[in-house]
């Protein structure tokens, strides 16, 4: 344990106003997916959605600045930066586990709920409901076709998904790159290598939008089409918002290494990201294995 | 030592209202939990009598039973996540920096968010009430379809609240355990850790495990709801089976996030009015462990009734089972503990011991149930709410206020009124057994739960049960006085508080200063 005084940050402002942006933000997004569903309009809902999501972004500028300046300060011991790697490897603990509960919605389905109602396996008797259905995966007809019309193909993952495999995996070696520059010292070559990860993980969320552009346009693949189009997007959805989050923390970051915030030794916010990034890595590679190709 | 860089903040609290908006004080956010903990304890209370006010006799008195359904699912949505749940994590901010030795919380900016998430997501959750539609009225386990086929427009903003509610606690947890494994005085080896430490940390790791998943299942419900997803809706390829399977997967841990710090609460006062050592310290960290682990793959004892392959119910029959050893090491931990003590009976250890007996006829009702044959006859029964209310209140709710009664005196330096102690508790023990006892009877003669009307032949021990339940209520009005005047008037505690009390907690002055630990204390 460090001797040095462990800081106690002073009273804040920003927990109670963020507290507050976040229930403008749930409130609002409540209110606004009620009213579309009801037909009539986002209005009031949209308005305190926006409104709360603007509060957020300048809370986290301002709260997170705080936290830059204590940090230039000196205030920040060893100890400290300890709490910071606990607190950030327990919250992509956290993440890890929410992508866990639609990967194990994608398995229950596949496994066992879809051939039991194709009639197959110890619960088979469910094949009763709609006595035509007969499992497969990937679902290309639901059993209920008036309610959910299945998709008439599905991505062909040695296309665009191998492509964005290949993007998001060699943007783990830039940004390790990139983190190898930094402990040496080489700022111009920290700048080089993280913008080379940006720029790969906006081309990855380009092709991500283009295949779902594809999705919906050309193979009937939606939210409506049944429970794999159910489990594609969800999964792949919050994939890619991962992704957003995480380029625009490498923007951040990107930005904050021109500013000459980090130092060779110090420079715990750029591997917090970095960490993130190679989480959103590792989801990527479960997806194309289990969502893609088999 | 370097005291350059020492923090310059103030040394004692800030005045008025922005104390507590404004605060980065462990103590001062811990009370925080546990005020407003106490407010949803009653307001989730006052929904419990109205919902046993209408048992009182068979027939529709009181309510229409739509209404009846939002009573019963706020009851439990607001004591699980708004009554117990904060309670503990009120006490593990009091409790664990002064327990460890440490100044404060890890991120201590970050615990006045968790905390200050949590009103605004209850007024949110509250609000529903007054909703066209009403309220949630599809029970806490919020099952599709009832909770998306055929639920009211309000389920959205409780799906919204109850994303509130896991950033919350994710958040939380993740201070506790940094606090935990990063914040220890020297010396202060894991395996020194109080017990209410080493219950947390685990209750912790649990709370981060599991509140992303129960995330991911009001997600998909509203995506089911408002998206034309088909997760839930065999017509699409889903499963209605399959919410269960997602929402016991969080369910199951949570329950233990709601006894676990229980337990590590027990073990400080009964060593302390025993005066001895705790009988199995290592054995009481593995028992802990082992429970936490366990807890992950039981969940689908809560569905033995959906149809499940065979081999999956003798799978989660036979793990459930396991989990009765661990728990049976902590009832004989506790008891060997208390033989031949010299013991007294102040109220933290009248709770405590009523916890030993009353949790451990909990355990005893889940045992039954986890018996996937006879469960066919219990399950969704009067049965299994009297066996969840055993555990959860004279389980959990009595730790609590036996922690609340043990260290009171070292919060605020004053001693409480030990007889109006007394009273409360034998008001409470009386008032429980009297309420949750004669459940077991009509469970297992059939009556089933969530129903605002019964047959004729329950009639006379659901009089009963709501007498209790009255009785219970307005105890708990005796606890609230003694608090108060307890702050504003009560005898002076000195350090120790207690005869028998060890640790390093009891090494502050009573009342405990702002800042607990300055200076690490040095731990042999």
């Amino acid at each position: 344990m460090s001797t040095q005084s462990y800081y106690v940050p002073d009273q804040s402002r920003w927990p109670i106003l963020a507290s507050m942006a976040l229930f403008l933000m749930a409130f609002g997004a409540g209110n606004m997916i009620n009213a579309l569903s009801a037909g009539d309009g986002g209005g009031v809902g949209l308005v305190m959605l926006l409104a709360g999501a603007l509060g957020m972004g300048m809370i986290l500028v301002g709260w997170f600045g705080n936290v830059i300046k204590e940090s230039h300060s000196g205030l920040y011991s060893q100890q400290m930066d300890r709490s910071f790697r606990w607190g950030m490897s327990w919250f992509i603990f956290s993440e890890i586990m929410f992508f866990a509960a639609f990967f194990g919605t994608l398995f229950y389905v596949r496994n066992l709920a879809v051939p039991w109602l194709g009639g197959e396996g110890d619960k088979g008797v469910s094949n009763m409901l709609w006595q035509e259905f007969s499992s497969q995966w990937p679902l290309l007809s639901t059993p209920d076709p008036q309610l959910y019309p299945g998709p008439q193909a599905v991505i062909d993952p040695w296309h665009i998904p191998l492509l964005n495999t290949i993007l998001l995996i060699s943007s783990s070696f830039t940004v390790t790159l990139a983190h190898k520059a930094l402990k040496l010292g080489g700022r111009s070559r920290v700048v080089f290598w993280l913008a080379a990860t940006i720029l790969l993980g906006v081309i990855f969320l380009y092709f991500q939008a283009y295949e779902y552009a594809e999705a919906y346009n050309e193979l009937g693949l939606t939210l409506h089409s049944g429970i794999y189009g159910a489990t594609f997007f969800i999964l792949t959805g919050f994939h890619g918002l991962h992704v957003t989050m995480g380029t625009v923390m490498l923007i951040i970051i990107w930005l904050r290494v021109l500013k000459g915030h980090f130092s060779e030794e110090k420079h715990f916010a750029f591997e917090a990201v970095s960490w993130y990034w190679h989480f959103v890595d590792v989801v990527w590679v479960g997806l194309f294995l289990f969502v893609y190709i088999l | 030592m370097n005291t350059s860089v020492a923090a310059t903040h103030h040394h004692g609290p800030a005045s008025g209202i922005g104390r507590w908006l404004f605060t980065t004080n462990h103590k001062d956010i811990g009370t925080l939990y546990l005020w407003f903990s106490f407010i949803m304890f009653l307001t989730g209370g006052c929904m419990a009598l109205l919902i046993r006010a209408e048992l009182f006799q068979p027939g529709l008195q009181l309510v229409q039973p739509d209404f009846f359904n939002q009573m019963t699912t706020m009851h439990g949505l607001i004591m699980v996540f708004g009554a117990v749940m904060p309670a503990f994590v009120g006490l593990a901010n009091w409790m664990v920096p002064m327990m460890v030795g440490a100044p404060d919380m890890a991120l201590p900016r970050m615990n006045n968010w968790s905390f200050w998430i949590l009103p605004f997501a209850f007024s949110m959750m509250l609000l529903t009430l007054f909703m066209e539609g009403g309220a949630p009225n599809f029970g806490w386990t919020f099952y599709a379809p009832l909770s998306t086929t055929y639920a009211p427009p309000s389920v959205t903003y409780f799906i919204f609240a109850v994303h509130m509610m896991g950033i919350s606690s994710i958040m939380g947890a993740i201070n506790i355990i940094a606090t935990i494994l990063n914040l220890r005085a020297p010396g202060m080896t894991m395996m020194k850790l109080p017990l209410f430490v080493w219950t947390w940390l685990i209750t912790a790791f649990l709370l981060i495990a599991v509140m992303p998943v129960l995330a991911g299942v009001v997600t998909m419900m509203l995506m089911d709801i408002h998206f034309g997803t088909s997760f839930f809706d065999a017509a699409g390829g889903g499963d209605p089976v399959l919410f269960q399977h997602v929402f016991w997967f969080f369910g199951h841990p949570e329950v233990y996030i709601m006894i676990l710090p229980a337990f590590g609460i027990v073990s400080e006062i009964i060593p302390t009015f025993a005066r001895k050592r705790l009988f199995g310290y290592a054995s009481m960290v593995y028992a802990t462990a082992s429970i936490a682990l366990l807890s992950f793959i039981v969940w689908a004892h809560h569905m033995f009734t959906v149809g499940l392959p065979l081999a999956g119910e003798l799978f989660f029959m036979f793990a459930t089972m396991l989990i009765a050893i661990p728990t049976g090491v902590k009832v004989f931990n506790w008891v060997a503990t208390m033989f031949r003590g010299s013991m007294t009976f102040e109220t933290p250890m009248l709770f405590a011991l009523a916890f030993v007996v009353l949790f451990t006829i909990g355990g005893f009702s889940g045992l039954m149930l986890a018996i996937a044959p006879v469960d066919f006859q219990y399950h969704d029964t009067y049965f299994v709410v009297a066996h969840f209310h055993y555990v959860l209140v004279p389980g959990a709710v009595f730790a609590i206020m036996a922690a609340a009664y043990y260290w009171l005196p070292k919060w605020c330096g004053r001693y409480y009124n030990e007889t109006m102690g007394k009273v409360h508790f034998w008001c409470s023990f009386i008032g429980v057994n009297i309420t949750f006892f004669p459940m077991h009877f009509i469970g297992l003669a059939g009556m089933p739960r969530r129903i605002p009307d019964y047959a004729l032949q329950f009639a006379d021990f659901n009089a009963i049960a709501t007498v209790g339940a009255f009785i219970f209520g307005f105890s708990q009005l005796i606890f609230l006085y003694n608090v108060i005047s307890c702050i504003r008037k009560g005898k002076p505690a000195d350090d120790r508080v207690w005869e028998g009390s060890h640790g390093l907690e009891w090494t502050l002055p009573s009342p405990a200063p702002y800042h607990s630990f300055s200076e690490p204390p040095q731990v042999k």
